[in-house]
């Protein structure tokens, strides 16, 4: 089939910057997941997977993925070393720049390990192929007389060559048939499934691992860019006298505003020898903005206004059964209406980007999860061609979506090409928090029905939220299908279900943020659950694990696994044991990102203040490439979790977003931190999502455990406005 | 001029009084594992040890830090070198950006006190925002040095 090629003695190796000399074998990841035909010849071959063993042994794999604290650039190599039997000692791993021929490169969607872990298997397996029929034609064996270990080809003889001292022998040979090759046993697997330390791990512990922020290049220079404080908001006029009087400030430029869904807000840049006085120079700016049509944006009146509309028939997405009838035959109903803000994503490291332009040919190193759209930005924004543009990719300091979105990339270009000087642009936090892509901001209402057999017999669901897809589309009014999905695939038995969408235009650029729309879906449907447990005097665990449907659509949501996942945190959590005075728990449950979590939670609230004890969490992901790395994203999505339910809420007033630091939108601190217990469900299945699908189940289990604990019904957050400390 | 010593170092360095010796470890003196999060001394990933005490460097001009010992994540100390062991066997970074400054506050804590109690290491780290949510993990290797420590 030769999906994976040999490519040691091609030209093309060297404009994947791996030195010549070793072995080498690339493929070409679409065509695992396509199943195409691999085209035969080699111009059209676009290999996105590199594998590079050298004779001293060295083994280099090309990362093409953003690691920012994923996890990616240990787990998808050590898949293909143990595959290969190669020594995870003898591996280093180089980072891809954006280039389409790696692939899908948008490291977001929690899909990294989902679309590689299968082509990854493939070419370990393919490398080891080729070394045991290296060392068979060396020592004149049969292949079968041959076994791979621990960087060696062994021979039945006892007698032993090293992977390297093969290397000129396997450069030689064709790549074997992707039928003929012999996959591990998995339980014979030696990095997978285990938790093998960050390759990363040393350089960030003393300080040398080079950020977006630490790229340095000489006579660079730092720029702050001041954007319109209301967004699309344009420079009518400005004076750069006061600026240019600071110590260390250079020049003055304004950036046009560049109308792509990536591009500029376009601003006031400040360029200086140092980031201080880029900072100060910013400040002494006198700007005359063009506030634009979003000036009247007034987050808490629109809240107001998106709650009416969802307090009115919508536009109908789903509707199964007869949810009128189900409403006039039932013994009673119960409604509520859930209402959420804005979140900023607030990555400890700020967007910033560094860029050399020079003789038509820009160079960039960007913190970014997404090389490929920030290369396509940078030309458009510079106007020259494609291959003229290099994205390297750094490492990134957090990302949760934000570094997705690379407007803040193609200003460094810009300004580069405008000063003739390599330029790192620093976006500093309140930049940050004032310009990000916001999470939406969202009004849910719902509506069961019980019968009188105290069975849910209808459910309407009916939601408005500034779509993400207005940032694409000027204009759009309602969610797309994908932002609908996570509430019409209820996982509940429920006969008459209608979901409808209400009319929400953005004032603001909406973005995707760590869980996306999983975030106010999860979080009402399971506060609404909980409500129907209450109003069915059922214990809330009972009431789920009864809910869930078992019915045909069960096979297909794979309800099971969810049963699976809450059974599971209910046992760690010895759920109905007596708990002490004032502490109660409180359940969620949710999938995406086709993996199943669930989560109890113990608080405790006494005079207000609430506390977090215990987060017991529970995830089905399928089969796990780094056991250490799933707890910690799952210890991390607690975290993030609390973050929001405490303190999320990023508002506008006359269009101006209000909060602008840590003081204003607060994160959770390590004495807020409870004991977090992560269970992973064993598993054999295809590998499915782990960054993200832990943190919907969070903010609705804190919110029905401060229920179970006092009675309070939370329908709004954060809990800093609803009466609470934390 | 102003003179810095950082990490056993002098630094002549030629900058306005009032620069946060942030920006002078970072962008004069070239040090760039001190790092900027915040600006406002909220987050603590800009932490270095002044004197022995972990401050915010975003928050401490030049001035103030001219003829005192500072130390920066790269370094040496010895509670800062068993702590960074501990951090890279318990996998404790995630995108390990706020790392730095956590260590260089950890260190802070060690040089202080021997054995701290939980209460006394959230006391000492709760300045420091990790937004990647490592703390659970932060708590245990703190308290493994600490072990480590007893036993060597």
């Amino acid at each position: 089939m030769g999906v994976v090629k040999n490519i040691s003695r091609r030209s093309f190796v060297k404009s994947i910057g791996l030195a010549s000399g070793g072995l080498v074998l690339a493929c070409n990841t679409s065509i695992f997941s396509n199943e195409e035909k691999a085209p035969e010849n080699f111009t059209s071959f676009n290999p996105n997977l590199f594998v590079q063993l050298n004779s001293d042994g060295s083994l280099i794999l090309v990362s093409s993925r953003s690691e920012m604290g994923n996890g990616v650039r240990t787990s998808l190599p050590s898949v293909i070393a143990d595959e290969m039997e190669a020594d995870w000692n003898r591996v280093s791993v180089q980072q891809a720049t954006g280039d389409e021929k790696y692939g899908n490169q948008n490291t977001d969607g929690s899909k990294s390990i989902r679309l590689f872990f299968k082509p990854m298997l493939t070419m370990g397996a393919m490398a080891k192929a080729m070394l045991i029929s290296a060392a068979a034609i060396k020592w004149k064996v049969p292949e079968s007389e041959c076994l791979a270990k621990n960087h060696f080809i062994i021979h039945t003889s006892g007698k032993k060559i090293a992977f390297g001292d093969l290397v000129e022998i396997a450069k030689t040979l064709e790549t074997p048939s992707e039928d003929s090759l012999k996959f591990k046993n998995p339980k014979d697997y030696k990095y997978i499934g285990k938790g093998l330390q960050s390759v990363d791990a040393e350089n960030i512990s003393n300080g040398s691992a080079i950020y977006g922020l630490d790229k340095r290049l000489p006579n660079m220079k730092f720029a702050t860019i001041a954007h319109c404080p209301v967004t699309f908001g344009t420079v009518k006029s400005f004076d750069k006298t006061e600026a240019l009087k600071i110590a260390g400030v250079e020049n003055v430029i304004e950036i046009k505003p560049v109308d792509r869904p990536f591009g500029t807000l376009g601003g006031i840049a400040v360029i200086a020898t140092n980031t201080w006085a880029a900072i100060k120079g910013k400040e002494a700016l006198v700007i005359e903005w063009d506030l634009g049509e979003n000036k009247s944006y007034n987050s808490s009146i629109y809240l107001e206004e998106i709650t009416k509309n969802v307090h009115k028939p919508g536009k109908v997405s789903k509707d199964k059964g007869n949810i009128n009838n189900a409403f006039k035959n039932a013994s009673r109903t119960i409604e509520a209406t859930y209402q959420l803000p804005h979140l900023a994503h607030a990555p400890m490291e700020v967007p910033n980007t560094v860029a050399w332009y020079r003789n038509g040919v820009c160079d960039v190193w960007a913190p970014t999860q997404v090389a490929q759209t920030a290369r396509e930005e940078v030309k458009e924004a510079l106007q020259i061609e494609l291959d003229k543009v290099t994205i390297n990719v750094t490492l990134l300091g957090g990302g949760f979506g934000r570094k997705s979105k690379p407007d803040y990339v193609a200003e460094a270009a810009i300004l580069s090409k405008e000063t003739n000087n390599p330029i790192q642009v620093v976006w500093t936090r309140e930049d940050d928090i004032k310009h990000d892509y916001l999470h939406t901001v969202s009004a849910q209402y719902f509506k069961a029905s019980i019968t009188k057999d105290n069975k849910i017999s209808g459910w309407l669901h009916r939601f408005a939220f500034p779509s993400i897809t207005s940032t694409f589309q000027k204009g759009v009014e309602y969610p797309g299908g994908w932002e609908i999905n996570s509430a019409s695939n209820l996982p509940y038995n429920v006969d008459n279900l209608r979901v409808e969408v209400g009319k929400a235009p953005a004032h603001v650029r909406i973005g995707w943020l760590r869980s996306v729309i999983n975030l106010p879906h999860g979080f009402a449907i399971n506060v609404f659950t909980d409500e129907l447990a209450h109003e069915t005097t059922t214990d809330p665990l009972e009431f789920r694990l009864n809910f869930l449907s078992k019915d045909k659509k069960a096979k297909k949501l794979q309800t099971n696994r969810l049963r699976n996942v809450l059974n599971i945190v209910a046992k760690n959590a010895d759920y109905g044991k007596k708990l002490p005075e004032g502490h109660a728990y409180g359940i969620a449950i949710h999938k995406s990102f086709q993996s199943y979590v669930a989560s109890i939670i113990e608080v405790s609230v006494i005079n207000n203040k609430v506390t977090v004890h215990n987060v017991y969490i529970a995830i089905d992901c399928g089969l796990v490439v780094n056991r250490d790395t799933v707890i910690a994203q799952m210890e991390g999505s607690a975290i993030f979790g609390m973050s929001l339910a405490f303190y999320g809420k990023i508002t506008a007033k006359d269009g101006e977003i209000e909060q602008s630091n840590f003081h204003d939108y607060q994160m959770a601190r390590i004495h807020q931190t409870p004991k977090i217990h992560v269970e992973i469900v064993k598993s054999t299945k295809p590998p499915t999502g782990v960054g993200e699908p832990g943190v919907p189940v969070i903010a609705p289990a804190i919110v029905n455990a401060i229920f179970a604990a006092t009675g309070k019904r939370i329908r709004k957050l954060p809990l800093i406005d609803e009466g609470f400390t934390v | 001029m102003t003179t810095l010593r950082i990490n056993g170092e002098n630094h002549k360095i030629d900058v306005p009084k009032d620069m946060p010796l942030l920006w002078a470890i970072r962008d004069i003196v070239g040090l760039t594992g001190t790092k900027y999060g915040c600006g406002k001394g909220l987050c603590g990933a800009c932490k270095v040890l002044l004197d022995g005490s972990a401050v915010q460097s975003c928050q401490i001009p030049v001035s103030m830090a001219e003829g005192k010992e500072i130390l920066t994540i790269e370094g040496e100390s010895k509670n800062l070198q068993l702590l960074q062991k501990s951090w890279i066997e318990d996998n404790v970074a995630q995108c390990g950006f706020c790392q730095p400054g956590q260590l260089i506050a950890a260190t802070s804590l060690l040089d202080k006190n021997k054995n701290p109690t939980d209460e006394e290491i959230e006391t000492a780290m709760a300045g420091n925002i990790c937004r990647c949510g490592t703390y659970q993990r932060i708590k245990k290797a703190i308290h493994k040095t600490v072990e480590l420590k007893k036993q060597s």
